[in-house]
């Protein structure tokens, strides 16, 4: 049994760690979308306007949906106002998870759905609000429910919200400079316009730029996925920070991996944000499950586990 | 070269104001989640009138229970305001409240009551909130001692009187679990 001393440390370096490795594939997916507008640039001749234009374009579009989140996410899954008399133990678990985290209390909202999940959502922990299923309520004991509400609470306090609006923001305009670059050599017939270009030379870039065309909407969506874990395995380490408590969501990941209802509320835009992917094919131990699993929003729970034990 | 000291300068001057701001923003932290431990307390005192009136209506003969009860509500209220007499009568209370509810075993009637249900979960509620409290205290001491105790802070720290704060640590008493009689 771990002291509470070295729990406490061990979980600082672990969060420490991890948010280091968020500014680092931010970082990287920057780097990456800065690489495809350079090749675009060059392969249309419009240089670095294009991948500007793409940029506000598709911040806007993110941005203003963040904006909106919660409403917009609370809609989607037909989500309601959780009364405080019928469900105290639910209010009562999330105000002393606040008080642990010095966070505002979030709006609270149920979900009709027998399938055991959860989501948080808000643009900023005074605009938050924590959704759960009436299956997660049915199935989870005290002490599991408090680890799940930590998870979210921990999506929150971490501003998760925001970063995965920066990686859509980025998965977006590389989507929409590719698509636009390929539009843009159709309709030239595939020749290219550059300026005080004599020679119809082949530019080196002009291959590597090809090539990103067609792959970069998928490395995109990958890295995006990547985020979205790294972020989960966040919020899994900061849950039991808060509660100082791992056995409850360690019991609580146990139990969701056990249970096989999918979650209907939800669609391939919102998936992101539960706390246990609610699509099929999840574990998916086939041939293609390798590629499935590069485009998972959540690690697999097995080593979400694992790791937990480890704290 | 005068443009490099000026440019070091205001450097300087704006680190120095940052961390200042930053020392007194964790400072008032800890002094507020500390009264917000004793806010949580006063919270679960003022839950057990309504208890032992409920319990009276089922048990009315269970004086001693109810009593050590009442009387652990009277002593916590009246205690000094220093931490370790709070924590102590706060520990005096949570026994008394675990014989009270190991009592109710015996009493289905009670147990099924609605209201005696409800105050269950918020007395439980409430212990959880006085612990987390506690954490958030416990939290806030360590995100500021480690401020004040970084390099180069640390030489300024006392010279602008701003000095280590102690962790809150469970008396010793406190730490035993409370026997339950029957």
């Amino acid at each position: 049994m771990v002291s509470t001393v070295t729990l406490s440390s061990v979980m600082f370096e672990l969060i420490r760690a991890n948010r280091r490795r968020s500014v680092l594939l931010v970082a990287g997916f920057v780097a990456f979308l800065v690489l495809v507008g350079a090749a675009i640039g060059a392969l249309t001749g419009y240089g670095w306007w294009g991948t500007i234009i793409a940029l506000v374009i598709s911040a806007a579009i993110a941005f203003a949906s963040y904006w909106k989140a919660d409403a917009i996410a609370l809609r989607m899954s037909r989500a309601h106002p959780a009364d405080a008399q019928q469900y105290q133990r639910l209010h009562n678990l999330v105000e002393g998870l606040c008080i642990a985290s010095g966070l505002p209390k979030p709006r609270i909202y149920i979900v009709d759905d027998p399938a055991p999940n959860a989501f948080a959502t808000g643009r900023n922990p005074r605009h938050a609000a924590i959704a759960v299923t009436t299956g997660l309520l049915e199935k989870l004991n005290r002490v599991e429910l408090e680890g799940v509400l930590a998870h979210e609470l921990s999506h929150i306090r971490n501003y998760d919200i925001l970063v995965s609006t920066l990686a859509v923001t980025l998965v977006g305009a590389i989507a929409i400079l590719t698509d636009t670059a390929i539009r843009l050599m159709w309709w030239n017939g595939g020749r290219v316009p550059r300026d005080g270009d004599r020679n119809n030379g082949s530019n080196p870039l002009a291959y590597l730029g090809f090539a990103l065309l067609i792959f970069a909407p998928i490395l995109a969506k990958a890295m995006q996925a990547t985020i979205s874990r790294q972020r989960e395995t966040l919020a899994d380490v900061s849950a039991c920070q808060m509660t100082r408590y791992p056995p409850g969501l360690i019991s609580a990941l146990e139990k969701l991996r056990d249970d096989t209802t999918v979650t209907h509320s939800a669609s391939t835009a919102t998936a992101h944000m539960w706390i246990e992917q609610p699509m099929s094919g999840v574990g998916d131990k086939g041939k293609l499950g390798g590629i499935h699993r590069m485009f998972d929003t959540h690690p697999p729970l097995d080593e979400r586990i694992a790791l937990l034990r480890e704290l | 070269m005068t443009w490099i000291i000026l440019a070091i300068v205001v450097l300087l001057v704006i680190v120095a104001i940052v961390t200042y701001n930053s020392l007194i923003r964790s400072r008032n932290q800890v002094e507020n989640s500390w009264s917000q431990i004793d806010v949580q307390l006063k919270r679960r005192i003022d839950l057990i009138p309504n208890l032992v009136e409920t319990v009276k209506a089922y048990a009315a003969h269970e004086k001693e229970t109810l009593d050590a009860v009442i009387r652990a509500r009277q002593a916590a209220m009246a205690a000094p305001g220093d931490p370790h007499a709070q924590a102590a009568a706060d520990s005096q209370v949570t026994g008394a409240l675990r014989q009270l509810f190991a009592l109710s075993e015996a009493y289905p009637d009670l147990k099924a009551n609605q209201n005696f249900l409800a105050l269950q979960e918020e007395l439980s509620a409430t212990e959880g909130r006085v612990a987390y409290a506690r954490q958030f205290y416990n939290d806030s001491v360590l995100n500021y001692n480690n401020k004040l105790q970084a390099f180069p802070t640390v030489i300024f720290a006392s010279m602008l009187k701003f000095d280590k704060r102690e962790y809150f640590e469970a008396d010793e008493a406190a730490r035993e679990v409370p026997k339950i009689g029957f």
